[in-house]
């Protein structure tokens, strides 16, 4: 059954007001004072139209750690945060470094249709570091990766990540790096600096990361080859990202919504919620990250949704897992550190958090115009309200969100995937609803 | 006092108010029956996830010389994925009824995460967690510098001027992290001497003077110099390049006994590495107060038990002092 829908007034990456009309999977027709015989008329009035998100880091944890989430549950967390795909991360059990196990996910995710399920493949066998995965099969798979990680781990050997970067130049694809110098970080526990002098925890300096990028894009330059830098969290990196660019090595990074806005401090009480890696930073390095993502230095903000059952976080610091959700957040933090502050437009957030990371993940069909003949792949935000977040704003499986208790703004009213809609009037759907 | 899990936070009257609770405690353990009644029916709980027979059996002898009942809960291996988890061991603690738990613990926060979490009612001292802090080490080492200064006129005194030099692994120490706190609370000017590979790497918010130089700072004068232990895996870390070494530089050895003033003290928290960081010559001379360390630190662990058990929730209004104890001294 197909349905039309007339979205009225919404404000085009919150610019001018136009009216949109979504039939048939895709953007009819989109400007001002339309009509259309039928069509299920939406007051989207003062609500910022954005092409759906596309996150480029998320772990769903399935197959293996159903405990903590699955397919289906990211993909409604997802949903609920106004992203229409996800990029999944291979640390699974088994691990997805091969075509097997991302065709696996690739079919979980259309099954589950909130979004699209875009699985990221493994670099090396079993994330282990030593000899690379069978990355073409991957690439060749019905799932298609384009983009490669070993995130929880570094490659830190850098023969293995000169091939890796070399390698998959063949098909277009990419190295995520997570940027950890590992014998640097041994029994780290979070930022090093004067708030873990104070609390008596190993220090996690920035140096274990700046290092590494500083590394990689230097590796990249001499191979000729595409990388990206998962969850840039220190004002150094920001510095070498921006030299690298300046250089013309063909780098991007991304930062997380909660490298945005959370510091170190928080750490101060233990509480394991604010455990995450790489650790939340000093304010300086919360400065940084936000300057570089205003001046393009940092192309996209990703999530790094990592949830966790509650008796991993509700034991003493050293014993918890480090990780924290948010995608049902990442919008409304973004809008808090970013837009309110004046830092960017809502222009700019259509770019870093949907087309960017389309483009870098080299995923058709997400990230596309808001114009006539586009996939309605689209996400209508309400950025008037403040709201507690509290757990019913979760919508996964896990809660170890580092923002309840906290006043966020904003609030996502309608999500659509690719014409379907899954969030709708604020709700989100059981199902994925009406195809429009 | 509800806790007692750091010098950081603590403040300054309820610091000299502990210390003057272990003075009149101190006084009583003079005395031939050295129990009191004071906490007869309350249960303290040893709840030590790491070994430590020193520290456990001072509490044990503070509760006990109070008349509180003490169960040992010796629990190794707390994480997730060896068994049991801290929140199921507090909540086992509660239902059985303990009214305080002394917890040693190897993560750093293991204490207030206790304390915050809603998992036990019970007051909760800190013995020792990871290399955060051990409050009560701390307040037994300002309660004994406090007595060699001052003697039985010690009531009520801060440690204003005093200079206090620690030396040794800084980084790794909760002793010296609750010792910068409160002897800086107190007064004290504090100075550390250590290997640069084991000063956290950003102190500049301590209120402390960092030398890396041990003859430099016996030069200064200290009035007390207080060895830290040092754990021989440092050196297996790379922290420093031989024990050797480590001690030439580092340890206080009779050249340098000599060296220090005529009034200033030798302290060591115990256990001692005799010929490494201290020599003999330093740990059994008349400065050395190591021994009188360990007796105050039952003295001072019988008062934090009182103003935690027995005390009322706002010190200032409360007795100063446990009855029968005036009842001897005064």
């Amino acid at each position: 059954m197909s349905e039309t829908l007339l979205f009225r007034g919404a404000l085009i990456e919150g610019t001018a007001a136009a009216d949109v009309i979504v039939a048939d999977g895709v953007i009819a027709e989109i400007g001002p004072d339309l009509s259309r015989a039928g069509a299920t008329v939406v007051d989207a009035d003062g609500l910022v139209l954005l092409p759906g998100l596309v996150d480029l880091h998320t772990h769903l944890r399935e197959p293996g750690y159903e405990a903590s989430e699955t397919i289906l549950t990211g993909s409604r967390a997802a949903a609920a945060g106004g992203y229409s795909a996800v990029f999944a991360m291979p640390n699974t059990s088994p691990v997805a470094d091969t075509a097997g196990v991302v065709e696996q996910e690739l079919a979980l995710g259309e099954a589950a249709g909130f979004v699209t399920v875009q699985p990221i493949g493994a670099v090396t066998v079993g994330q282990k570091g030593e000899r690379l995965a069978e990355l073409g099969a991957m690439a060749d798979s019905r799932a298609r990766v384009r983009v490669f990680s070993d995130d929880g781990f570094c490659v830190w050997d850098p023969l293995i990540m000169r091939r890796a970067l070399e390698y998959v130049k063949a098909f277009d694809g990419v190295i995520a790096q997570h940027a950890q110098d590992p014998r640097l970080t041994e029994g780290a526990q979070m930022n090093e600096g004067a708030v873990s002098a104070e609390l008596g925890l190993a220090g996690w300096p920035a140096v274990a990361e700046e290092s590494i990028i500083a590394r990689d894009v230097l590796l990249a330059e001499h191979v000729g080859s595409r990388l990206h830098v998962c969850h840039l969290s220190t004002a150094g990196s920001v510095d070498i990202i921006r030299w690298a660019k300046k250089r013309g090595v063909n780098v991007t990074a991304e930062v997380t919504p909660h490298h945005l806005l959370l510091t170190d401090e928080l750490v101060r009480d233990y509480d394991a919620r604010f455990k995450v890696n790489p650790p939340l930073r000093r304010e300086e390095d919360v400065l940084a990250v936000r300057e570089g993502l205003a001046d393009g230095t940092i192309d996209i903000v990703a999530t790094d949704h990592a949830p966790h059952p509650a008796e991993a976080k509700a034991c003493e610091w050293h014993a918890a897992a480090n990780g924290m959700v948010g995608l049902e957040s990442a919008l409304r933090v973004v809008q808090q550190a970013m837009v309110d502050t004046g830092l960017i437009t809502w222009g700019d957030v259509a770019r870093i958090m949907s087309r960017e990371p389309a483009r870098i993940g080299r995923l058709s069909g997400h990230g596309t115009p808001l114009t006539a003949g586009q996939p309605a792949s689209l996400a209508f935000y309400d950025p008037s309200p403040r709201r507690t977040f509290t757990t019913d704003d979760l919508r996964g499986r896990s809660v170890n969100s580092p923002y309840l208790g906290r006043e966020l703004p904003g609030d996502v009213r309608w999500t659509l995937h690719a014409g379907t809609v899954t969030v709708a009037d604020g709700a989100l759907l059981d199902t994925p609803g009406v195809r429009a | 006092m509800r806790h007692l899990l750091d010098t950081q936070t603590l403040a300054r009257e309820d610091a000299l108010r502990i210390l003057d609770v272990a003075e009149d405690m101190a006084d009583t353990q003079q005395r031939e029956i050295k129990k009191l009644p004071t906490l007869r029916g309350k249960t303290v709980v040893n709840l030590f996830f790491e070994d430590s027979t020193r520290t456990r059996i001072s509490f044990e002898a503070a509760a006990k010389r109070l008349s509180a009942d003490v169960i040992n809960f010796s629990a190794k291996g707390s994480s997730v994925s060896k068994g049991e988890s801290l929140q199921d061991t507090a909540q086992t603690l509660q239902a059985m009824g303990a009214d305080a738990v002394v917890i040693r613990h190897g993560a750093s926060g293991a204490p207030r995460t206790l304390a915050t979490s809603g998992w036990i009612s019970a007051g909760v001292v800190n013995a020792g967690d990871g290399t955060h802090e051990h409050p009560t080490q701390a307040l037994l080492d300002a309660f004994t510098i406090r007595k060699r200064r001052f003697g039985a006129d010690s009531r009520g005194r801060d440690l204003a001027g005093v200079k206090v030099t620690i030396v040794g692994d800084i980084l790794h120490s909760r002793v010296a992290r609750s010792n910068v706190w409160l002897l800086d609370a107190l007064g004290a000017e504090v100075t550390l001497v250590a290997p640069p590979t084991l000063v956290p790497q950003d102190v500049s918010g301590w209120p402390v003077r960092v030398l890396y130089d041990l003859d430099e700072a016996i030069a200064a004068g200290p009035d007390a110099l207080m060895m830290l232990r040092i754990q021989l895996e440092r050196m297996n870390a790379a922290y420093f390049p031989t024990e050797r070494e480590y001690s030439r530089r580092w340890g206080l050895d009779p050249l340098r006994l000599r060296a220090l003033g005529a009034d200033s003290i030798v302290m060591h928290p115990g256990p001692m590495n005799r010929g490494l960081e201290i020599s003999a010559e330093a740990a059994d001379s008349p400065r050395s107060t190591v021994l009188e360390q360990v007796t105050n630190g039952v003295s001072v662990r019988m008062a934090a038990l009182y103003l935690l058990l027995a005390g009322a929730d706002d010190p200032t209004t409360d007795d100063p002092a446990p009855t029968p104890a005036k009842e001897t001294t005064r």
